[in-house]
């Protein structure tokens, strides 16, 4: 097992630290060339592009991690309540995750087409005109829903069925000695569920956190090879990333994807051990 | 506060299909500020019962009244109850006081008057010190005092106790039974609680309630019960040592054991009867003469009470046909193991049953 991990996370990880700092690095040629260098790091820090794919990682993480995180927590409370369907629903609910995020994220990209997509349908009825979601005049609001919406239905499945199992593990005494103690519904949720459910969602929070940074397939999905309505509004940091390493004809450009990755990888672990430390308060074993 | 339960039904869909009659057709007074004990073996109905009058179970037949209000299609949460689960259930996440006003939040006690209540409650059953100990740091005799004084705060009408003593060990179950009965005398609150101990029962209840199979056999005070009981299964279940059954016959104005002259009654003839006489029914006849003897083959000595464990033979005959009773005797009269012993007996231990199990009178 420990030869497994070494083989494929300790040592691409090392490796990516130490290509980040070579310079004129080809990678096909292999040659450790001209030395080691700070250089492919500020030639990260000064690039817009970068900054907008950490923007767009960072709006993308931030609201639907939380988001769907709630979302999914109603939708295995409410489940329990309907013990007789919960079997059919829980099967549709799963769906998503067994499904392909590009096949998915085609589908999604019919449903947010200007013209002809079901979202513009709905919102005509309203009497809300077509909003161009992810065309070329798509504002990068627009593009940005259309991203979210994507990304959280598509989370929502794991989710579930993590908080379907966890709540199947509280004690159905508590709920009763609750009712007793003449607790509201809500009171109940927010007092004995969450709590007790509290090591698994700080679990569901970090790991999704950690996929959310590296979002790319739903990118893909969604809008393409273009990255966006406008070619890439909507990159993430790891398709920056693909982009620099994709391009390695040119010199020195895989430094700079080593050096981007090692940001993301920083970033993530950050948010990780934060999240740890605010949860100790929180989380009740 | 009365409970009065009518015609009490609860059945259970068994997996086979079968219908299993949990509580069957019940008739209870549970009379105000007393301390009652619902008692019976597994399975017979006592914690259904309990869960039944807390409003957890509905009733697939009858009704249930608090006083002269009707419960019986009322939730829990509004029956004004107070109820002790046979593991606690306080929740883990919380502290002791924060367990303990819990209730008092949501029924929105002014905080200050919260506070106060959740201290006085916490100083009855004297954990004032732990207040703010998470359950899991707590003994086990500690943790159910705290679900008492959560399940007192609300100052409910009833006081429900499933199985209190069950998950403690020995000590600690003599020491908190008393203090159940502190907290049911000082607080004067209608009290019902569910064993399938027989000891713990008779020790605390002002009444008590023996149940078999979802129907009530026999209630009253316990010494009543034990000294007067309706039927086999009731004299059988309240006794430690247990009582004495033999098969016997009335003849002649006498009741008969294998043929043994046992006392004098004034039944008719019958030929098949159940003889009960409590171990400590049994006098020694130094005079020899009456027709009750045996043979004794053990006998125990603990202080104050000897105990003669007498082997009888059944009908069929061989080693393993046997039936041993037991005997109770001031260890003054120095009996030992083979010798043959005369009894006569005490005529308020003696129980006469028909075959059926029912008294004969």
């Amino acid at each position: 097992m420990l030869i497994l991990m070494a083989v494929f996370t300790f040592y691409p990880l090392i490796n990516a630290f130490m290509i980040s700092f070579y310079k004129d690095y080809m990678p096909l040629i292999g040659t450790r060339a001209a030395g080691l260098t700070l250089h492919n790091y500020v030639v990260i820090f000064n690039n817009q592009l970068f900054w907008k794919s950490v923007l767009n990682t960072f709006v993308l993480a931030f609201v639907s991690v939380p988001v769907s995180i709630i979302i999914s927590l109603f939708i295995s409370v409410s489940l329990k309540a309907i013990p007789k369907l919960k079997g059919f629903f829980q099967t549709v609910f799963f769906l998503p995750y067994v499904t392909n995020a590009i096949a998915v994220g085609m589908t999604f990209a019919v449903l947010f087409n200007k013209d002809y997509g079901l979202i513009n349908a709905c919102l005509n009825l309203f009497g809300i005109t077509s909003i161009d979601w992810i065309g070329g005049t798509a504002s990068w609001w627009a593009q940005m829903g259309a991203l979210l919406t994507f990304t959280i239905w598509s989370s929502l499945a794991f989710k579930i069925l993590v908080f379907t199992s966890g709540l199947e593990n509280i004690d159905k005494q508590y709920y009763d000695a609750a009712r007793i103690d003449s607790a509201s519904k809500w009171t109940i949720f927010k007092r004995i569920t969450v709590p007790l459910l509290s090591p698994l969602i700080l679990y569901i929070s970090i790991t999704s956190l950690i996929g959310a940074l590296k979002a790319y397939n739903s990118v893909i999905g969604l809008f393409g090879e273009r990255l966006g309505g406008q070619p890439y509004s909507m990159i993430t940091i790891v398709a920056f990333v693909y982009k620099y390493r994709a391009d390695f004809a040119f010199m020195g450009f895989y430094s700079y994807a080593a050096a981007a990755s090692i940001i993301l990888f920083i970033i993530t672990l950050i948010f990780s051990v934060l999240q740890t430390v605010v949860s100790r308060k929180r989380v009740h074993y | 506060m009365e409970i009065r339960m009518a015609n009490l039904t609860k059945i259970f869909i068994s997996k086979d299909k079968k219908e299993v009659h949990a509580v069957d057709h019940v008739d209870l007074t549970i009379p105000t500020g007393k301390l009652i004990g619902l008692l019976g073996p597994s399975g017979c109905g006592k914690s259904t019962t309990l869960y039944l009058i807390a409003g957890l179970l509905r009733q697939n037949e009858g009704k249930i009244f608090f006083d002269e209000d009707e419960v019986s299609e009322m939730p829990p949460e509004k029956r004004g109850i107070g109820l002790v689960f046979q593991n606690y259930a306080l929740y883990p996440h919380m502290s002791v006081r924060e367990n303990i006003v819990f209730p008092l939040q949501n029924l929105k006690v002014e905080k200050e008057e919260a506070k106060q209540r959740t201290y006085e409650m916490a100083e009855l059953v004297g954990l004032q010190e732990m207040l703010d100990r998470k359950p899991k740091e707590l003994s086990g005799g500690q943790q159910q005092r705290v679900a008492i004084a959560r399940a007192l705060v609300k100052k409910p009408r009833v006081l429900l106790l499933d199985e209190p003593l069950s998950n403690l060990d020995a000590r600690l179950r003599l020491q908190t039974r008393e203090e159940i009965k502190r907290i049911q005398r000082e607080t004067g609150i209608t009290t019902v609680f569910v064993t399938h101990d027989q000891e713990e029962a008779m020790s605390i209840s002002d009444e008590i309630v023996v149940m078999k199979d979802g129907v009530i056999q026999q209630m009253g005070k316990p010494q009543d019960v034990y000294d007067h009981p309706q039927n086999l299964f009731v004299a059988k279940f309240l006794g430690n040592p247990q009582i004495n059954v033999f098969d016997g016959e009335i003849k002649g104005g006498y009741v008969f054991v294998k043929d043994m002259k046992v006392i004098q009654t004034k039944l008719p003839d019958t030929s098949e009867i159940k003889v009960g006489i409590r171990p400590e029914g049994f006098n020694i006849d130094a005079t020899k003469q009456s027709d009750l003897q045996f043979d004794v083959n053990l006998v125990e000595t603990i202080g104050r009470d000897t105990t003669l464990i007498i082997d009888m033979s059944g009908e069929e005959g061989g080693l393993l046909d046997k039936t041993s009773f037991k005997v109770i005797v001031d260890a003054v009269h120095r009996i030992q193991s083979g010798d043959i012993v005369h009894f006569t007996i005490k005529p308020d231990k003696i129980h006469l049953f028909a075959p059926d199990g029912s008294l004969l009178k």
